[in-house]
Formats: C-alpha cells, structure tokens, sequence
C-alpha cells in the first residue's frame, strides 16, 4: 500500500494536565493536526502502561505516542519520567517482536504549546505512514475463559486496510 | 523471596513453535513481587507472543490466567477443566510453578517462559540480589546476619580471601565482600571476638550435595484415611 493510500490509525496517550489541553488549545486555535490522531485522556502518562501501549498496537494500532509534561513539570512529580522509561521498553519489545521501534513514541508538551502538538502529531503520523499498515492484524485474538482481558473491540473509522 | 527472569523471546517463541493455542499461567507470588511472571507480565509476555506470530505470518491464540500460587495444587486445580482445550501451557511461574503443573497434569506439555534465578530480596527499585542459598544449616547468627554462603563468591567461612580491595569483591567491582560486612557489623555490634573462633569445615551434606532434599513433618501429616 502506498504512503497516499494508506490512512493509519495513531492512538495518543495524553495527559491531561499538558498534552490534552494543548490538543484543545490547537483545535481551538483552528491549528489542524492529523485525523489519525485517537486521543486517550490520562490523568498523567505515568498511568500509561507497557501492556496498555502493546495492547493499542495489537488491537490494530499503527502507532502508539505518549505525549506527557516537559522534563521536570510533571504535576505528579515523575510520571512522565516513568512514562519515558515505559516507552524506551517498549520500543525495544517491538524490535524483539519484529515490528518497527518507531511505532512507539514518547513526546514531551506542555499546555501551552498547541501548534507544537500539532506539529508533533503530524511529524508522528507523517513516520507511521512511511512505515506502512502494521503487520497486526486488527482485532487480533486476545483473552479467554480464563480471566484474560477478553477479545478486543475492533476500532471504528478503519479505512484503507 | 525466589527471584527469577524471563527467558529471551526468541526462546519462548521457539519452544511454542509448534503450538497453535496455549495457555499463558502466571504466579501470583514470588515471581509477581519480582516482576517477571505476575498478571501484568504474563499480559505482556503474551501480548508479544501473539504479534510475533502474527508478524511472522501466522497466528497464535494465547489466553491468561494467573493463580495466586502455582507451587501448590490447591491453587492451580481450577485450571483442570479448561487445561486440555491448549497444545501447551506457558508457565510464569519459578521452576516449582512449573513442575507442579507439569505434576498435576501430566500429559499436557509445560513450558518455562522464567528462569528461575536465587532467593533474594530487592536492595533498590530494579535491583535484585542473592540473599539465601539454601544450604540447610543457617549460620546467620555468628555472621551477624550476613550470609557468607550467598554473599561471599568464595563461600569462606573464615574470613575475607586476598581478593577483598576496599570492601569489594574481586569477582565482580559491583558486589561487596560480604566478610568486610560481617567484620564491620560484628565490629558495630562489639562482636569482633566471635570471629576469633575457627568455624570447622562446613557439611555441605544438608545443601545440595546431599541429593534431593525433603522435609516430613509428622505432625502435619494427615492420619490415614483421612483425605487432603
């Protein structure tokens, strides 16, 4: 699938205190970022897990970004610190998984910067179609009778696949 | 606690190679409080088993169950009526967890995604270290609470070897001589003389060499005729 055709799905990990508002702030702006961009409000990236981001990606994900506080902002102190370490392990699973490490991105933002959100996502979203369509299938069978998490919803708004 | 680390992926998926749906069983013990087999690292583990199968082209269906304790067949036998719908059984347990699946249901195939690596306890966030041998006959209490089994690469038990440079062991710059400890703790304890004393060779009979160990308590077993 060419690069034009393809229309990925990026799922964002966004912090509420920085991130979320600075999505709000570019949409309030009329600063336009990539429709791709599914945004997950979090009270903070640090409650943003390696199963969370490994599960976004599995149910269809293209590509996973976590956008929390600049460095030494965090209004919890370390979450974003701790997100990053979350990332970085996460970026090398994908490598022993075969996937491409640029799946996953961390980015830091605060509230004020909009456009840059904006910026960043598109930059993001720009990476992930040069990848191409992830190798997962969507919805791929997870979970079971056993207490597992279940089959995962398909996401809505695929298209191109 | 027993302290252990998963196997490369690589590994695992190659021990799965001819599985189609298996089980993922992790622990809800030891191996959880270490991060390597609890419910969120059996989640992991099988979230990138099941898109590593995928990226190569096939698909592989791993469900996930973790038992508060996989070592004790009370825990583990409500995993009875689903066990033989899989082609294996991925266990997160240590190597008791693993063998007391593999006891309990014999014909299915069980497979280690741990390996199980000492008894120890976390001396910092991310850091493990080996606290305890097993060795059957504790000495702890000359040694002021620093065991020179576990600690000591040599395993003296009369004092530091020449190896000992500034506290450090000359096996390894990030481990400490465990007998500098012990002679600085006895020292902070006003115990010094206690080391003055030559402990004999030690009988290595109740560790390891001693073959397979077990241990019968009479008073706890139940009387015949009466079913556990």
């Amino acid at each position: 699938m060419s690069p034009e055709t393809f229309k990925p799905e990026v799922v964002a990990f966004c912090c509420r205190h920085c991130a979320y508002a600075a999505a709000d702030l570019a949409g309030g702006a009329r600063v336009s970022y990539p429709p791709a961009i599914k945004i997950v409000e979090l009270p903070c990236t640090g409650r943003a897990s390696v199963l969370e981001i490994l599960h976004a990606l599995e149910d269809g994900a293209d590509g996973v970004v976590v956008a929390g506080c600049l460095p030494g902002t965090c209004h919890y102190l370390m979450g974003n610190t701790h997100a990053r370490q979350r990332v970085d392990h996460v970026t090398e699973l994908l490598k022993k998984i075969g996937l491409e490490d640029q799946r996953a991105r961390m980015i830091n933002i605060s509230a004020a910067m909009g456009a840059q959100f904006a910026e960043k996502a598109t930059e993001f979203v720009n990476t992930v179609r040069e990848l191409g369509p992830s190798p997962i299938a969507r919805g791929a069978c997870r979970g079971g009778p056993l207490g597992g998490p279940g089959k995962a919803p398909a996401m809505d708004g695929r298209e191109g696949r | 606690m027993i302290v252990a680390e998963q196997k490369s992926l690589d590994e695992i998926k190659a021990m799965l190679k001819d599985a189609k749906k298996v089980l993922a069983v992790g622990c809800g013990t030891c191996v959880t409080v270490c991060f390597a087999g609890g419910r969120n690292e059996v989640g992991v583990l099988s979230s990138s088993l099941r898109m590593a199968r995928e990226v190569d082209g096939d698909s592989l269906t791993v469900d996930e169950v973790t038992v508060q304790r996989q070592c004790e067949t009370e825990y583990i036998d409500g995993l009875a009526d689903d066990v033989e719908s899989y082609d294996a059984v991925l266990s997160l347990g240590c190597g008791v967890g693993v063998q007391s699946l593999a006891e309990r249901f014999p014909a299915m195939r069980i497979f280690p995604a741990l390996n199980t690596k000492f008894m120890g306890y976390p001396s910092e966030h991310g850091v493990w270290e080996e606290r305890c041998q097993g060795c059957g006959n504790c000495i702890l209490h000359l040694t002021g609470g620093i065991c020179p089994v576990s600690r000591c690469s040599k395993q003296l038990f009369n004092g530091p070897c020449g190896g000992s440079q500034a506290g450090i062991c000359e096996v390894d710059p990030d481990t400490s001589c465990a007998w500098q400890l012990i002679w600085e703790r006895l020292g902070e304890q006003g115990l010094i003389e206690q080391l003055m004393e030559v402990e004999p060779p030690k009988d290595w009979s109740t560790s390891r060499d001693g073959g397979h160990r077990r241990i019968v308590r009479d008073d706890l077993r139940l009387p015949d005729g009466e079913e556990g």
